[in-house]
């Protein structure tokens, strides 16, 4: 039985409603924070527990939630990150919409913790619907007393409120995040102060992703030690994956962090294989914005070890052989994929979502564009290769924000991985609209997985 | 649920239901921070006003958050979701990024401009419909997929959207991203 902490339930009709939700188990972290532990005390399980933050960049919570400044006086904030933009991400949109109360549940206790008395999930525009679902789930834990003054008889006060967005990837950034939640454009913000110290309306602020928030309840209710005997090393607890593309079973999966990569492609407990009995060709494995890689390199290390779904395996070998965990939204392509034309959405996608404060991420989000747009019309060159190279060279450390980085990240690792792919398109312009792509284009038997 | 428009002589003003909605939605923000509602409160008035926002219903909001005119303008340009133009009665949002395009996306936004006869970004002829390719919407395992005011349309294939269409079309009524799905 594969080690589920958040979705163990997901099967229960009915527990989206309160009741069910309670009779199974629900909100018993709530009950024992607020009645048995100080604050201090859940930051420390917290920090025990080892858990990583799950909306991209894996920073540990335990530490975050230390360093939140706390002058007497000032209101403190906690704001769930609901945004979830990464393209081919889309677990929290499935937790929230299976089991809204769990993460209204980890709000209330991580609140408690971190002693803020006003709390936001601020989640994306388009996703208005499961807004409804949260904001039911909401009054209901209102109604029984979990939210409000006074919560169970214990004196401590929680206001929680669901906010919804305009439709911007860039409000996922978290300084973003708090001026759209301020009623501004997503312009992200220069960094120091960070939000810990001045966030929301200028006062200490934490932003935490749903399923990191939704982690806390297992790690209050079995304790941080228990937690952090899950998973591998430095990987502790579990990972909702989102996998799609060309798979037989798309759809989220909650993983023990530390599962091989081959496993999870090929099991049928997870993706079940490649669709349709095509040869794996490539992979995305953590949004967008990491490094594609070929199937030898996505299945083993470059030192031969098998690859494992954690923080440190999948970044094994820097960016030269290896890629990130990055949100877990993990993208499968198969052997007919063009990877040129894959990137053109990725590069597009950037372009259309770079907020404009940087002449870096601004101007080079458009420039690429519109060289793998030239190249997909087969006008390309392969100095255009080269431009496109040159140009995700110099955006890294330049820009306010990382999406400057995240947009150039795949564009070299498409470079790296898989140039014969643009020479091809750039040499023999004429063959694209009837060939796939470049193996079969010189008619070389893909690489077998 | 927000359909009774006050347009009348030109005088622009939400329901007494949306009135409410606003000034509970400022309720949840500390004083002085109403503008934090900004965001919800356009998409409201995006629903009550004919699914677009005119200047004069952006001004309407500002007038209503007590805040300049010029922070609306700055706030509806710069998100996806609201629109600045007249829309058809339904804006078909077809996701275009990379899951999708994987299993067919191109295909789908194909149809429906040949069923339709438009381009993306245009509206048909009656009115109807308004084609919109937009960015990963956050449904990447039930690829292809669009969205119609508040819903997702998930897995789609050519035949499910023409039955989509020919619904939408039937129905003949204005879909937001208020409606309850
Ligand atoms: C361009 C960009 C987009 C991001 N999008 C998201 C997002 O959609 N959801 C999310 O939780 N974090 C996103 N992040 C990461 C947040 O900035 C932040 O690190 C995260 O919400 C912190 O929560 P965590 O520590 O629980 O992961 C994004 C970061 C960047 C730079
Ligand atoms: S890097 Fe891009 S998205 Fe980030 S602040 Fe600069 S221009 Fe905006
Ligand atoms: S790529 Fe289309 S919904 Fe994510």
């Amino acid at each position: 039985m594969p080690t589920k902490l958040l979705l163990n339930n997901e099967h229960i009709p009915g527990i989206n409603t309160l009741q069910v939700y309670r009779n199974n188990g629900g909100y018993a972290s709530v009950e024992k924070a607020l009645k048995q532990m100080t604050p201090e005390a859940i930051v420390e399980e917290v920090k025990i527990s080892g858990l990583r933050g799950r909306g991209g960049a894996g920073f540990p919570t335990g530490m975050k939630w230390s360093f939140l400044a706390k002058p007497a006086g000032v209101p403190r904030y906690l704001v769930c990150n609901a945004d979830e933009s990464e393209p081919g991400t889309f677990k929290d949109r499935y937790l929230m919409e299976k089991i809204p109360h769990l993460l209204v549940e980890g709000m209330i206790t991580s609140s408690y913790a971190l002693g803020c008395n006003t709390a936001y999930i601020y989640i994306r525009g388009e996703y208005f619907y499961v807004s409804r679902i949260l904001e039911n789930a909401i009054a209901e834990a209102y109604a029984a007393g979990y939210l409000g003054s006074n919560i169970l008889g214990t004196g401590y006060n929680l206001n929680l409120y669901v906010q919804v967005g305009g439709g911007a990837y860039i409000c996922g950034e978290e300084t973003a995040l708090l001026e759209s939640l301020e009623g501004k454009r997503g312009n992200p913000r220069i960094k120091p102060p960070f939000p810990a110290i001045a966030g929301l309306y200028g006062c200490p602020t934490v932003v935490n992703n749903v399923e990191t928030i939704a982690a806390v309840v297992p790690i209050v209710n079995n304790g941080g030690e228990a937690y952090s005997k899950i998973g591998i090393g430095k990987s502790t607890g579990t990972k909702l994956i989102s996998a799609s593309g060309h798979i037989n079973k798309p759809g989220v999966y909650e993983i023990e962090l530390g599962i091989p990569v081959e496993e999870f492609i090929y099991s049928d407990s997870y993706c079940g294989g490649i669709r349709n009995g095509k040869q794996l060709k490539a992979v995305v494995a953590g949004g967008s914005s990491v490094p594609v890689l070929p199937t030898e390199l996505i299945l083993k290390t470059a030192a031969g070890q098998p690859r494992l779904m954690s923080y440190e395996s999948l970044s094994e070998g820097g960016f030269q052989t290896g890629t990130m965990l990055g949100s877990g939204g993990f993208i499968v392509m198969d052997e007919d994929t063009s990877i040129v034309k894959n990137l053109y959405t990725f590069t597009r996608f950037y372009h259309h979502e770079s907020c404009g404060q940087c002449s870096p991420c601004r101007e080079g989000t458009g420039w690429m564009e519109k060289i793998m747009h030239k190249i997909l019309d087969g006008h390309g060159t392969l100095k255009d290769v080269d431009l496109l190279w040159d140009i995700q060279s110099k955006i890294e450390g330049k820009t306010i924000c990382p999406l400057g980085e995240a947009a150039a990240w795949p564009v070299a690792a498409a470079i790296r991985h898989f140039r014969h792919e643009f020479e091809a398109y750039v040499m023999q312009p004429s063959s694209i609209k009837d060939v796939k792509h470049y193996y079969r284009l010189n008619n070389i038997e893909p690489i077998p997985a | 649920m927000l359909n009774n428009l006050n347009i009348m002589n030109n005088e622009i003003k939400f329901s007494a239901e949306a009135l409410a909605i606003v000034k509970q939605m400022i309720s949840r923000y500390p004083d002085g921070k109403q503008k934090s509602a900004l965001l919800p409160v356009l998409h409201l008035a995006q629903a009550e006003f004919d699914g677009w926002l005119s200047v004069p219903v952006m001004d309407y909001v500002a007038s209503l958050l007590s805040i300049k005119p010029i922070e609306v303008y700055e706030v509806a340009s710069f998100y996806s979701m609201y629109n600045l133009k007249p829309v058809g009665k339904c804006t078909l949002e077809v996701c275009r990024t990379s899951s999708c395009w994987l299993m067919g996306a191109e295909d789908i936004v194909r149809h429906i401009q040949n069923r339709l006869g438009i381009k993306d970004g245009q509206t048909s002829s009656d009115g109807m419909f308004t084609l919109k390719t937009v960015e990963c919407l956050g449904s990447c395992g039930t690829a292809p997929m669009l969205q119609c005011g508040a819903k997702y349309h998930e897995n789609l294939t050519l035949e499910k959207v023409d039955e989509l269409l020919d619904k939408l079309a039937t129905d003949n009524k204005r879909t937001t991203y208020l409606d309850i799905v």
